[in-house]
């Protein structure tokens, strides 16, 4: 650390400062180096917290995270973190809901591995999350241990430096003067001037400078990438974000998980390319569309519409920050069989009935001219087991109807089975035929159901942070420094990046041996 | 129209070729006559571009959307971003070294691009929006500058080696130009096969559907539990030697696996021809091309490149990315693979920019962490694909 904080040039400066604050001269060492003070020259030589104070608890956790290569070795974590967990599809993406087994039973050792080491949903860990909340905790601490000391700098800078600063500057040189002083100082702030260099002058002394604001960028930017981190820890708060998912099937309304919401479809459709001879794959998808309509139950529990929108891949329904995305389309679900009446003598056709699948009760009568049906048994997916007719699931895959058939006038009628897809052969006695006219079929929209509170957040973060990145890496703070001192003229100048164009600047206000042989 | 399209990108390849050599010419030539040398090699790659823009309007014109929605097209617009960044880092620094490196990789990666298939398809519904091309080309413009901070950290790292002050690299430097000749060797491989027109298929089960993968090139791996449909001789060859392992799920994975491995043994095939001829390594035939340069000035423009291209690609690959996620997906982010490679590389930039302003790495470290970014990024184009098949499955 350093004992003797009052420089030469008799400035009092605080401890821990490397460059004195007045005239610029490294105080840690004997002055006669050769050495260049680039490094110093990043944060101006002020003193920084973090290498100030160094004692108690509190220094010690702000040191640790102020420390550009704790940063780097978390960024360094968590990109190879990110990378390993690339290595196996994470839990979310697999085709299976018990990743403890899929993942050895797919991948053999290394999957199960994957999977106990905490891999398979690495994204969602309390340490990834861990990772990321000091990585962010570093930002901020990192960002104020700088800024707050360069701020002060740069805007304290005295126009007057050591020649000991000025020619251990990166750019330097030193030239006898023959000429008029002031006449050739006036000379050189006018060319400097004419490059937009903002000039200050003292005597003898000239300080340009310009492009100071590109320093704040990557402050800027860190400032924009903790908002965007804040964004991501409010998801954390009970309600500020939902994640789910609701099947619609065309003229049917439901309601949206979750909320008190219902949507109603009013339907899907699915459109193809014109087919093109090489496509050989089939044809493909243009559009999945699905006419929604969103509805609120007022109090007396009816539905009243709030809005109306034809939902597009890339394009949802969006009412106050829920959104419904069209994410999948199913056709043909079977929701009604159609049912024709025929006379068995005549072979004429009597009528046509509908059944609708979903409201099937005894009661139910279907008429058909002088006739009613009624449904005695329904069987969705029908099966023979020991001689006895049963339903192996509710899923209608192939529907069965014991339907009875009542002349006017009369209380009992004839029984006939009707099974999709077999002749089944009913009593010789029966005098009418059931037979099947078609199915009912409708389309089903998927919708993905989300909520997220925090997309503006996320906005205004990245674009403070882009902000903060173009002022950083499309300007430079460039400055030039000049003094007179004993008909020796010193200059020095500075850049935080791009030295190349400061040299060609120099040499075009008539500094010509400053850019490099084999630039020119 | 579709003729119009063709011609204008074998233009555009002949352009790049021509200028990437006229470009090696300059940087090999001693002093006279250089100056109508090097104004061509420069008018060349700016002409190449022009025309390269003319291709991506008849495209545009043809298909009815911006040609970035499959592979071919994507990569052919990165070999695009790549001139059109060297173009502007050229304009700042006027070294002509770099062409002779920047360019000859742009010809490289069109062929790279041919060899995907080249006809254009509709856009299926997840890609029927105004960020399939914001979201891509900004992030393309952005690692096309990550690629010239590569081309001069390795024309850095080869002056230094080649000057031989760095011994302890050389055999890293070698092999990174080996890696450069295997991508080399594959195009050159599948442009060949491609115009005898060889075909080989294979048909195997992917998530209970029968899929019929074709081969552009000589099966030396077959998908898993596959079985021949047709495979032409080559040589009297006919392959294949092993099947995929059953864990390379990605869409046409074994055929992309099967490209790697003739990418890797052609490369190798072209490296022994050369060590047989010229009997000394890479870096040192490349040398005398750099030998003139100032390593300082190679170090500026590498960072140049990554300075240029880091807010590209933040705003493209991340925050458009992100914009768009939300609009097509219902998530702003979602680590699918190719989302959390895109991240990677965003961290790996950032360290590179932190050890660089903050740590002081530069020179050699500074010049190999720009090669390893776009190493990074190669591997996200090339290999993601090969193993994992996320939602970005399409390119």
């Amino acid at each position: 650390m350093i004992e003797n904080t009052k420089c030469e040039c008799g400035h009092n400066n605080p401890l821990g400062t490397v460059l004195c604050e007045h005239c610029g001269r490294p105080l840690d060492e004997i002055s006669d180096s050769k050495e260049k003070i680039d490094k110093e020259m990043r944060y101006e030589g002020k003193a920084r917290r973090s290498l100030t104070y160094q004692t108690s608890i509190m220094d010690q956790v702000w040191n640790f995270f102020s420390s550009v290569k704790i940063a780097i070795v978390l960024i360094i974590i968590t990109l190879i973190m990110s990378g390993i967990g690339t290595i196996f599809p994470q839990e979310q993406f697999i085709p299976s809901s018990s990743p403890d087994t899929y993942y050895e039973q797919t991948y053999g050792t290394l999957g199960k591995w994957f999977y106990q080491l905490g891999f398979s949903d690495m994204y969602s860990s309390w340490w990834f999350a861990t990772l990321m909340s000091m990585i962010g905790i570093s930002l901020v601490i990192c960002s104020l241990d700088r800024v707050i000391p360069l701020y002060r700098a740069l805007k304290n800078q005295k126009v007057a430096k050591s020649t000991v600063f000025i020619e251990r500057q990166r750019i330097s040189l030193k030239e006898n003067m023959l000429e008029d002083v002031p006449a050739k100082i006036d000379d050189l702030a006018d060319k400097l001037a004419a490059k937009r260099y903002h000039v200050r002058r003292e005597g003898n002394t000239l300080l340009a400078e310009k492009g100071r604001f590109s320093r704040w960028g990557p402050y800027i930017n860190h400032i924009g990438l903790i908002i965007f981190l804040v964004g991501i820890l409010l998801r954390y708060l009970p309600g500020w974000n939902l994640d789910d998912y609701v099947w619609v099937q065309e003229g049917q309304t439901v309601r949206v998980p979750q909320t008190h919401y219902y949507v109603k479809n009013e339907g899907s459709s699915i459109e193809y390319y014109k087919s093109t001879e090489k496509s050989n794959k089939g044809p493909i998808v243009s559009k999945y569309r699905t006419k929604a309509v969103l509805y609120q139950k007022d109090s007396a529990g009816k539905l009243i519409p709030l809005t109306k929108k034809t939902i597009l891949v890339n394009d949802p329904l969006n009412y106050q920050g829920l959104k419904l995305y069209q994410s999948d389309f199913r056709s043909g679900d079977l929701t009604g069989i159609k049912f024709s009446l025929i006379d068995r003598k005549t072979k004429k056709n009597l009528g046509v009935f509908s059944v609708n699948l979903s409201q099937i009760s005894e009661s139910q009568i279907y008429k058909v001219g002088d006739l009613r049906v009624k449904i005695k048994d329904y069987y969705p997916d029908f099966a023979i087991e020991n001689n006895v007719p049963v339903t192996k699931s509710q899923d209608p895959n192939q529907p069965a109807f014991l339907f009875e058939t009542i002349e006017k006038g009369k209380t009992k009628g004839e029984n006939s089975l009707v099974i999709s897809g077999m002749n089944f052969p009913n009593p010789k006695s029966n005098k009418y035929d059931i037979g099947l006219a078609g199915f009912d079929m409708v389309n089903t929209a998927g919708l993905m159901v989300r909520v997220e509170k925090s997309l503006p957040i996320y906005l205004i973060g990245g674009i403070i942070s882009m902000i903060g990145l173009v002022m950083g890496f499309y300007w430079q703070h460039r400055r030039v420094w000049i003094r007179v001192q004993d008909r020796i003229l010193y200059l020095g100048a500075h850049t935080n990046k791009n030295w190349f164009a400061l040299r060609r600047e120099l040499s075009q206000i008539g500094f010509s041996h400053l850019v490099k042989e084999i630039e020119k | 129209m579709t003729t119009v399209m063709n011609n204008l990108l074998y233009g555009t390849f002949i352009l790049y070729l021509v200028s990437a050599i006229v470009f090696v010419v300059v940087a090999t030539e001693s002093k006279n006559r250089s100056k109508v040398w090097r104004r061509l090699a420069i008018i060349l790659s700016i002409a190449g571009v022009v025309i390269h823009v003319a291709f991506m309007i008849t495209r545009i014109v043809i298909g009815g959307h911006f040609p970035t929605s499959n592979m071919f097209e994507f990569i052919a617009f990165l070999c695009f971003a790549l001139v059109l960044a060297f173009i502007v880092i050229f304009a700042i620094y006027r070294t002509y070294v770099l062409g002779a490196f920047v360019m000859p990789l742009a010809v490289v990666l069109l062929a790279y691009a041919a060899v995907f298939p080249r006809n254009i398809q509709p856009l299926i519904p997840a890609l029927q929006s105004h960020w399939l091309y914001i979201h891509v080309t900004t992030a393309a413009l952005g690692q096309g500058a990550f690629a010239v901070s590569c081309v001069a950290g390795l024309i850095y790292l080869i002056y230094q080696v080649g000057k031989g002050e760095k011994p302890k690299h050389a055999k890293y430097l070698e092999m990174t130009l080996i890696i450069l000749v295997m991508l080399v060797g594959f195009s050159i491989a599948s442009l060949l096969f491609q115009t005898f027109g060889y075909q080989a298929s294979f048909i195997h089960q992917v998530n209970e559907n029968q899929v019929i993968e074709e081969y552009n090139l000589p099966p030396i791996v077959a998908p898993n539990e596959s079985k021949a449909v047709k495979v032409d001789q080559f040589l009297s060859y006919q392959g294949p030697l092993f099947e995929a392992p059953s864990w390379m799920k990605g869409e046409k994975a074994a055929s992309k696996f099967n490209s790697v491995i003739w990418g890797i043994v052609v490369g190798l095939v072209l490296y022994a021809i050369y060590r047989a001829i010229a009997r000394k390594n890479l870096y040192q035939l490349l040398y005398p091309l750099v030998r003139k340069l100032d390593p300082e000035l190679l170090d500026e423009i590498s960072y140049r490149g990554v300075a240029i291209g880091y807010p590209l690609f933040t705003l493209g690959a991340l925050i458009f990315a992100m914009i768009w996620a939300n609009e097509a997906w219902g998530r702003p982010w979602g680590w699918d693979p190719k989302e959390t490679w895109a991240f990677i590389t965003w961290m790996f930039y950032s360290a590179y920019l932190h050890l660089r302003l903050s740590r002081g790495w530069v020179g050699m470290k500074s010049a190999w962490l720009a090669v390893g970014g776009f190493v990074i990024i190669m591997l996200n184009l090339i290999v993601i694909n090969l193993v994992i098949s996320g939602l970005h499955s399409y390119a």
